[in-house]
């Protein structure tokens, strides 16, 4: 456990490191054999050989788009587990992974959507919709908006849009060949355009959530404390909410839903670093960031020559691993 | 809708436990009258007690009676399995297939789909061996997770964790399976899970009901267990409670429970995390009224599931899975907004 803050900073700095590394290694390593000094000199001096244009077209923006989405998710994630209060939470309890699969599936279904940007839209449409619905259902009525209301409307709304995608999938299986990659969620063979049109939101949400994440600490010992010292929680809530599904709805719109991360990070991350929310959501990131580089690249290896997507991958890692933390750490 | 509002069930939990069950009753009715050859109640009825025209008897009692006691007694299942989850737990997003139990069956199923196909997609061993399958994958998934969440007992918030670690890798662990194998099986693979009776024999029920029966019947005799425990480990151990053994107890009955659901009727979802929470918001958090109000729910929500399955989209099926949530979700979350007490949970 990191205590002091000097300690945490030097984590910080250590943290982004190892992601460097990590995304210099997704550079290098998979079917094709490279060194590092190819992912070196195919940025310097490309020479437009194979190796070089598989590096700069293929695991190039594949290691940004690992690298941002697991941060995305992570934060998201923390953020979700906070305003609902409920150590369970992740991005797809609030609706966010079902609205958007939702969306994509009605699009290749009845408007026959192919491209991935189009699904990248529809899937951020779905995921905002999704959380819309959640957040407006949950503060009607006359307790207002309770952690315990946000949590349950989210899985009712989750539960209505997987039924009806599992149900489209069903009648349609030829929809279902077509999405049944993008549903399992993937970072491979995404256009960095993909991650460019989707990064201004995921900087303005992430600079956003970060400098406003001493909010959440007095958020997290109870609406009644927190409206004592004169929080406006329902304004909290919406901001971090909203914050929270953009970053998730970035995630899925680039990456396809990817469920665990967003799980499993906060909780390692808040055995690391204490309860401190201005350092569990840029500690979410990197630790998001680091488990999908990881899963991404493990996913290279695991079939070889085939592919595993890394929305699998992160299980099969990051499993064992919190298994192991849970029974050892986590204080419960 | 109104008289909800009026009446406080919570305090008459009988009355609205038998007007839950009158209401299973009729939908039973209903379901079994409509299809292609549509039958009148007292057709239905008559044809019950061994009257009526000898066709009626045939598709009544051979195809569509199966299927509806099928429905009746995998909600019932799922209902008071998530109910008993929540409770041990205390954590409203508890339910059976958050840990794993479903998972470990769909692996179960996706890995017999698999195994047991020749070349031309064709099952090389009778379809009848699935439901064996899909339990053994279930049962074998939860001891998992309850030896892994094991350390000096059981603490329910480190099994709920554990519970979903393990799901996320079964699912992985489908998915990894279904990509590597043919569309085909992808297909029925999807099928299986969204859950779906069609095809229910009386063989199946035969199998089904002395077991759902037998664990909800014990899980009601434990009400006093139950009710304890919901008060927390420490106050529970203070007033003499057994807690670990209690506790194991009924999360085995919990986990069997689901277990046989899903074994026959595949991933039916969301009855398990819905029904014990209309419950609770309609006769309050009571075990024994809660887990029987619970049973009625759940099993209303596949019979109407099941009816819409097999009626709305005919001759196509669509799998009654997708239903549940369709029937469910609206209504519970009717109740979320207009519910005007506090608690309750």
């Amino acid at each position: 456990m990191l205590h002091t803050n000097s300690k945490r900073g030097w984590g910080i700095a250590i943290g982004m490191t190892a992601i460097l590394f990590l995304m210099g290694a997704s550079l290098v390593y998979g079917y094709t054999d490279t060194t590092w000094r190819d992912a070196y000199l195919s940025f310097s001096n490309p020479s437009g050989s194979n190796e070089h244009l598989i590096i700069r077209d293929v695991r190039f923006p594949r290691s940004l788009i690992a690298a941002f989405v697991g941060a995305c998710l992570g934060v998201s994630g923390a953020i979700m587990q906070s305003i609902t209060r409920n150590p369970l939470s992740s991005p797809s309890i609030l609706g966010v992974n079902a609205g958007a699969s939702f969306f994509v599936v009605v699009g290749v279904v009845f408007l026959s959507v192919q491209s991935l940007q189009s699904y990248m839209w529809l899937s951020f449409a779905g995921a905002s919709f999704a959380f819309l619905l959640v957040f407006l259902l949950s503060s009607a009525g006359r307790e207002g908006l309770t952690p315990l209301k946000l949590t349950l409307a989210g899985s009712a709304i989750t539960a209505l849009f997987a039924s009806f995608t599992q149900g489209l999938l069903v009648l349609n299986e030829t929809a279902l060949d077509q999405v049944l990659f993008w549903l399992a969620g993937s970072v491979a063979n995404r256009p960095l355009d993909l991650l460019v049109s989707a990064l201004p939101y995921m900087a303005i949400a992430l600079t956003a959530t970060f400098l406003r994440a001493k909010e959440l600490n007095v958020l997290s010992i109870g609406d009644d404390v927190a409206v004592g010292l004169g929080q406006r929680t329902i304004w909290i809530k919406f901001f971090f909410g909203a914050g929270a599904v953009i970053l998730a709805g970035c995630a899925v719109a680039v990456a396809g839903p990817i469920g665990f991360v967003g799980i499993i990070i906060p909780h390692l991350i808040r055995s690391l670093v204490g309860l401190d929310h201005r350092w569990i959501l840029p500690y979410s990131a990197m630790g998001g960031a680091a488990l999908l580089l990881l899963a991404d690249i493990g996913g290279r290896y695991v079939l070889m020559p085939q592919e595993l997507p890394v929305g699998v991958m992160t299980a099969l890692i990051g499993v064992p691993f919190f298994i192991f933390v849970a029974r050892r750490k986590l204080g419960i | 809708m109104k008289i909800f509002n009026r009446i406080d069930f919570t305090r008459h939990p009988v009355i609205a436990t038998v007007l839950v069950f009158v209401a299973v009753g009729t939908v039973m009715l209903i379901s079994a009258g409509s299809g292609e050859f549509p039958l009148s109640p007292s057709k239905v009825l008559a044809a019950l007690f061994g009257y009526g025209e000898e066709f009626d008897r045939i598709i009544l009692i051979d195809f569509r009676l199966p299927r509806i006691m099928m429905a009746l007694f995998v909600g019932m299942a799922l209902a008071v399995s998530g109910a008993i989850l929540q409770g041990i737990t205390k954590n409203p997003l508890a339910s059976p297939d958050l840990i794993g139990v479903t998972a470990g069956a769909s692996f179960a199923v996706v890995l017999f789909l698999t195994v047991f196909s020749d070349e031309n997609n064709a099952l090389i061993v009778s379809i009848q061996w699935l439901p064996l399958f899909a339990f053994l994958g279930a049962t074998l998934t939860a001891l998992i997770v309850f030896a892994l969440s094991w350390k000096n007992g059981i603490a329910p918030f480190r099994l709920l964790l554990i519970g979903i670690a393990v799901a996320a890798f079964m699912q992985a662990g489908t998915t990894i399976w279904i990509l590597m194998g043919p569309i085909y099986q992808a297909s029925q693979a999807t099928i299986w899970t969204t859950g779906s009776i069609y095809g229910a024999n009386w063989s199946q029920v035969s199998v089904l009901m002395p077991w759902a029966l037998l664990l909800i019947i014990i899980s009601l005799l434990l009400r006093r267990q139950m009710n304890i425990l919901e008060l927390g480990d420490d106050i529970a151990t203070g007033v003499g409670s057994m807690v670990q053994r209690n506790r194991m107890i009924l999360l085995l009955i919990s986990t069997g429970l689901t277990g046989v659901a899903v074994a026959f009727a595949g991933g039916i979802g969301f009855v398990g995390l819905l029904a014990p929470h209309i419950a609770r918001r309609i006769v309050g958090p009571k075990f024994q009224s809660m887990v029987l109000f619970s049973a009625g729910v759940g099993a209303l929500l596949v019979l109407i599931a099941d009816w819409i399955a097999r009626v709305a989209f005919a001759p196509i099926e669509v799998p009654a899975g997708v239903w549940t949530a369709a029937v469910g979700a609206p209504y519970f979350i009717f109740l979320l907004m207009t519910q005007r007490k506090k608690g309750g949970a």
